[in-house]
């Protein structure tokens, strides 16, 4: 077959170098985007249940902002116009896209911090600070490790839509796998090639995300027993309330 | 040991607490009785601060709890809550359950913490079950469990919600045997219960509760006996 044969994958292995490095940069933008994302985000989730309205308010709009407006718009924000304006200049494309997938990740994390939090039964919050537990103690030591096991799914389909979404760091010539692909269709003007191959990476770098978000979720779902313990036969007798 | 006078409670325009005054001595076991809704969570509830005072005055040990000025928390570590849910920390085993607030809170050492747990355990009888998880016990063993972990605070007070209105029937009396224990010792309780059999035991004074206010209050054989108030002559004769 004529089109079979006009493949050229020779080109990809030519710009090998540009796909493992661009590989590398969106592993790196879509971590620490993800971490600062996931540390921010636990902040403004606590900081949307508080009453206190000096706290709720900022809270509340920088969700609204970042999940009102898009990722693409914020990373040129960040990058042409905060950052510069900050620092008097560039501090380059890494900076600017992680700040930005950072920022981003943390206003929709917030939210299912928040909803986690929440769906812990109240009588926890109580039972903790009626043994004399400051409020901070309580949320650290019995609530947010209950509420976490209820995050792990939808922050586990952030992280894969952070890894995805990094993508649009390439407007500011960020080094990430789209550009590689770009790179290589210009050089050569062929789409087939470059692009197939850099959905294959992202498909491939999802699966993998997918496959340790379905491991920690199995690890911690249904029960607290740790399971090296878990073969003991324990009778469920039943249990009140 | 607790002064309580004229006591409010408004959940916005809900008034549910009306003018409460009540006096629980040392040692003492205090009954509360009443129909659902009368206010007997909420009245307790208000003794540990889980709920704001809307207007009226608590005293332990002649310290105005609800004050501004007062450390909740400190309060707290004093006055003992059992919950009809039990409220047991699932993600830990029954030793932790005991031992965070003594180490996290007094500041106790593990060492001494593990054992006061142990010895709690002894006491409520599941030494054994020390390192069960709350989802692998029963629900009379998670609620001496609850008592245990209660008792771990060494509180001058403790107050139960209905600790066996959530139980099975063949639970029920592990859970009161422990209490009656505990009242033995000489522990001041105030319970909110159903148990009419424990409250006619154990109280050394009985509280009838209706529509937030106690309308009648005595011994056991003075409620029990011979209730004054035609409400609580209408309660008793529903339950007993
Ligand atoms: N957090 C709350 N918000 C609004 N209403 C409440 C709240 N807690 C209790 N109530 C109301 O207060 C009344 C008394 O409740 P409660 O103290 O639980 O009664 P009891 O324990 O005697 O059954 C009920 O009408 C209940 O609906
Ligand atoms: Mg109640």
């Amino acid at each position: 077959m004529d089109f079979l044969e006009s493949i050229r994958f020779d080109m990809i292995w030519n710009y090998k170098e540009l796909f493992i490095r661009g590989l590398w940069v969106t592993l790196g933008l879509t971590a620490v985007g993800y971490i600062g994302g996931v540390i921010l985000g636990l902040f403004l989730g606590i900081g949307k249940l508080s009453k206190i309205k000096w706290i709720y308010y900022p809270c509340k709009y920088y969700v609204d902002f970042f999940r009102g407006t898009p990722l693409l718009v914020q990373i040129l924000l960040i990058h042409l116009a905060v950052i510069p304006s900050i620092f008097g200049h560039s501090l380059g494309y890494f900076v600017s896209g992680a700040t930005a997938l950072m920022l981003n990740c943390a206003a929709y994390n917030a939210e299912i911090i928040r909803a986690g939090i929440q769906s812990i039964e109240k009588g926890q919050m109580e039972a903790a600070r009626s043994l004399g537990m400051p409020k901070r103690e309580a949320m650290k030591q019995i609530i947010l490790p209950q509420a976490f096991r209820r995050m792990i799914p939808p922050l586990g389909n952030e992280l894969i839509a952070l890894l995805k979404d990094s993508s649009l760091v390439t407007v500011i010539a960020a080094n990430d796998l789209l550009y590689a692909s770009q790179v290589v269709a210009g050089a050569y003007q062929r789409f087939y090639e470059p692009y197939v191959t850099v959905a294959i990476l992202y498909l491939l770098l999802t699966w993998v995300c997918t496959r340790v978000i379905a491991y920690v979720e199995k690890r911690y779902s249904n029960s607290y027993i740790p399971r090296r313990r878990r073969t003991f036969s324990f009778s469920r007798s039943s249990v009140g309330g | 040991m607790i002064k309580i006078n004229s006591l409010y409670k408004s959940f916005g325009n809900l008034e549910v607490l009306k003018g409460i005054d009540c006096e629980i001595n040392e040692k003492e076991v205090v009954c509360v009785i009443g129909p659902s809704g009368s206010g007997k969570s909420t009245f307790l509830r208000c003794i540990n601060l889980l709920e704001e005072v809307t207007d009226g005055s608590i005293y332990i040990d002649g310290v105005k709890i609800n004050d501004t000025k007062t450390n909740i928390n400190e309060i707290r570590k004093e006055v003992g809550m059992v919950f009809q849910q039990f409220n047991l920390f699932p993600h830990m085993n029954v030793l932790n359950n005991i031992t965070i607030a003594p180490k996290r809170i007094r500041k106790m050492h593990e060492v001494e913490a593990v054992d006061l747990a142990y010895q709690l355990l002894e006491k409520v009888g599941l030494q054994d079950k020390a390192e069960a998880y709350p989802e692998q016990l029963s629900g009379g063993q998670m609620q001496r469990v609850a008592i245990a972990r209660a008792l771990a605070m060494r509180p001058k007070i403790m107050l139960f919600d209905e600790p066996t209105s959530a139980l099975d029937p063949e639970m029920v009396k592990e859970v009161l045997d422990v209490m009656k224990q505990l009242a033995v010792e000489g522990m001041t309780m105030v319970v909110v219960t159903h148990e009419m059999g424990f409250a006619r035991e154990m109280g050394d004074r009985v509280l009838f509760m209706d529509e937030g206010v106690i309308m009648e209050e005595g011994t056991p054989s003075e409620v029990f006996g011979q209730p004054k108030n035609s409400r609580t002559q209408d309660f008793l004769s529903k339950v007993l």
